[in-house]
């Protein structure tokens, strides 16, 4: 099994150890890994600002790179999201169809692909409340969302109950948005900013010393929130916490 | 027509504090009533189902229903009027009016007379209106449009009401006693209820086999309106209409649980014929949902049955407040049904949105709405209705996305290379963000200079 690592940009550029948290995880669990180096985004960005053709570019970009692999799987939800739903700025050829098709976001991978039993080197003796992002929780369904009336299961807290030590807490509103939204934290800033402050209030107030979620776009708004507001909370991804980082 | 700014008026509904929260939590309390009731019912998802496929099936049959309900309406000897748009509504009630002379109106909640802009229409014409529903009044009394399709003066708080009904209708000033001012309120408004010469509801749902309609309320208002003035007239939005009388056993079950979190309204009151010695007028109004029945992403929108679930869930709507969005409707459905109205006014509402989808699955009738969202931010910008600013941000992220070296460039050094980038580009980002966020410190390395120091590239 060929598997290509997709980086998106905002993890390259200022969260690399979640790259490399999910790269090492995935070697660990005996996978042929390669990050082709010509990679940038995949576009979301412009087309969730409904700028689709300004999408055309990075999508096509993002096939060329990983048309030849057997699957290909990135530490973000919005991104997965993007590249199985809406990859459509440009012309739907098989190579596109197969990327789309073949494209997981990391957890999902873990839990339906690898069928993951056990991670014997992960330990994380912390107080974590877990933050499913929307695109995990309302797109790729890899929880129960609280609106639907179905039985729960949660693919991120499958995984996660396999870490030595690890405690859960859960925040009055498990699974409202943050208020990231991408572009929507620069043009709504002050809705963006009052979501951010009580999500992470929500998580502060319910005894987490961690937020860890399958996002790191989340992550950031929030640590950003979280520091101006000065609350003594932490963030990591769970790629971090299931590749056996501690702290 | 200038763009209607909901992030700066949003900005402003969270500096009042204490208002902001009450109706963060207060819509919130709604949404947990709501999951409580909804999922008491085994058969909640398969009633959603059914619903929508009952409103689409309807939808793509409209003309013939519309046709069945108008013929058995008349049968059950109602006048049934046609209007093109709002003009054609206003005109039709105050022609029903001025024909007896009849110079008061009071009326049951509607968000269809809202978005005909009725009262202001009848009031300069000399007409006297008077809002029946209490939070409907408060809001008319305060001269504001509601900001809530079910729960018109949500983010009011007792002392601004109690404000408003000193202002206005000689409440004690200070007493902010909650059924002090519910009383005087019913007390204010009872008499227009015996003065009146002409009562209008609106509908919730029309019956196209029986000709009769549906008007589901709280407080008893609507049947006073209705069936106290020998004149009642009804208007109804062609999308209200549903078959059979038997799938009213769908929506009604659905339709309170989705709103209030209640098992069902107070008063379900059903309207056949007019009664004895009195006139029954329906005006069947179109104003704009024919066109919208023609567009192929946007006609699941009039599934929507006025619930205002997506607003109750909907973590922007709750913290920026309805009249944020400027429009007849606010929060998710209004997102999706504004720009239809008046594309450029309404251009930034689809963009008041983080796509998280919790508007869909609470929806009763599975109205994609976020969905909906996305494919109207495309529509803005295919017809050139982006700010400046988002347009050419998104011009230029584009082009560095698609080219490896510029974006290479772009995140290199100390994490921004400025000089790659238009100033006010970054500017613009950075200042927003950081207005009330710390920004993000950039690593000693990227990930991909890491893996080419630590790994064998392929």
């Amino acid at each position: 099994m060929r598997v290509g690592l997709f980086v998106p940009c905002y993890i390259d550029a200022f969260f690399p150890a979640v790259g490399i948290a999910t790269l090492e995880l995935l070697e660990r669990l005996g996978l042929e890994v390669v990050y082709p180096l010509d990679q940038t985004c995949c576009g979301q960005m412009m087309a969730n600002s409904g700028s689709q053709k300004d999408a055309a570019g990075a999508e096509a970009l993002f096939v060329k790179n990983f048309s030849d692999f057997d699957y290909i799987v990135g530490p973000s939800g919005s991104c997965t999201v993007h590249v199985r739903e809406h990859l459509d700025a440009i012309a739907q050829t098989p190579a596109v169809a197969k990327v789309r098709a073949n494209t997981y976001e990391l957890v999902e991978f873990l839990h339906d692909i690898l069928a993951v039993e056990a991670f014997p080197w992960a330990e994380f003796p912390h107080k974590v409340g877990l933050h499913n992002s929307c695109s995990t929780l309302r797109k790729l369904r890899t929880a129960k969302a609280s609106e639907i009336d179905e039985p729960v299961f949660s693919k991120p807290m499958d995984l996660l109950r396999k870490v030595r030590g690890i405690e859960f807490v859960t925040p009055s509103r498990p699974d409202e948005c943050c208020g990231f939204g991408g572009t929507f934290s620069i043009f709504e800033e002050p809705v963006s900013a009052k979501m951010g402050y009580d999500k992470v209030a929500d998580h502060h107030g319910a005894g987490a010393e961690y937020i860890v979620s399958a996002d790191t776009s989340c992550l950031m708004h929030q640590k950003g929130c979280a520091e101006r507001l000065g609350l003594d909370i932490r963030f990591i991804h769970i790629a971090q916490i299931l590749n056996g980082d501690r702290a | 027509m200038k763009r209607i700014d909901h992030a700066e008026a949003a900005s402003e509904f969270i500096a009042a504090k204490e208002h902001q929260e009450f109706h963060d939590r207060r819509l919130w309390d709604l949404r947990l009533k709501r999951d409580r009731e909804a999922h008491g019912i085994p058969e909640w998802e398969e009633l959603r189902e059914l619903a929508s496929r009952i409103k689409e099936h309807t939808l793509s049959h409209l003309a013939d229903y519309l046709e069945e309900f108008e013929a058995r309406a008349r049968e059950n000897g109602a006048t049934v009027h046609w209007a093109r748009d709002a003009t054609e509504h206003n005109q039709i009630v105050l022609d029903i009016l001025s024909a007896r002379g009849s110079k008061t109106l009071v009326k049951s909640k509607s968000m269809l007379t809202e978005e005909c802009d009725m009262r202001s229409f009848l009031e300069r014409r000399g007409i006297e209106v008077i809002e029946t529903d209490l939070g409907e009044r408060i809001q008319q009394l305060d001269d504001e449009p509601p900001s809530h399709i079910v729960v018109p003066a949500v983010h009011k708080l007792r002392d601004d009401v109690s404000a408003v009904f000193a202002r206005t209708i000689g409440a004690e000033r200070g007493n902010n006693d909650i059924h002090y001012l519910a009383e005087t309120q019913r007390r204010t408004t009872r008499p227009y209820f015996l003065r009146a010469e002409a009562g209008m509801t609106g509908a919730n749902f029309a019956v196209a086999e029986t000709g009769s309609f549906v008007v589901c309320t709280n407080e008893g208002n609507a049947d006073l309106s209705a069936n106290v003035p020998k004149l009642h007239i009804a208007s109804i939005g062609i999308e209200k209409i549903i078959p059979r009388t038997e799938h009213l056993g769908v929506f009604i079950r659905l339709l309170s649980r989705s709103a209030l979190g209640s098992p069902i309204t107070q008063y379900t009151s059903h309207f056949r014929a007019p009664r004895a010695g009195g006139e029954l007028h329906i005006i069947l109004v179109d104003n704009g949902r024919s066109e919208r029945l023609g567009m192929r992403d946007f006609w699941y929108s009039l599934k929507c049955i006025r619930c205002g679930a997506c607003m109750n869930t909907c973590p922007v709507y709750r913290r920026s407040g309805g009249l944020s969005y400027g429009a007849t409707y606010s929060g998710p459905i209004g997102v999706i049904i504004d720009p239809a109205f008046n594309i450029r006014k309404y251009s930034n509402l689809p963009f008041a949105s983080t796509l998280n989808g919790s508007c869909t699955n609470v929806c009763p009738v599975k109205i994609n709405i976020h969905e909906q969202i996305y494919k109207w931010r495309q529509v803005i910008a295919e017809r050139n209705q982006l700010p400046f600013v988002k347009k050419e941000m998104m011009r230029i992220a584009g082009k560095v996305l698609a080219d490896p070296r510029l974006y290479r460039a772009a995140i290199s050094a100390a994490g921004l290379a400025i000089e790659h980038l238009p100033r006010f580009a970054i500017y613009n980002w950075l200042n927003a963000w950081g207005r009330q966020r710390e920004i993000p410190k950039a690593p000693g390395q990227t990930f991909r200079s890491w893996y080419l120091e630590n790994r064998k590239p392929s």
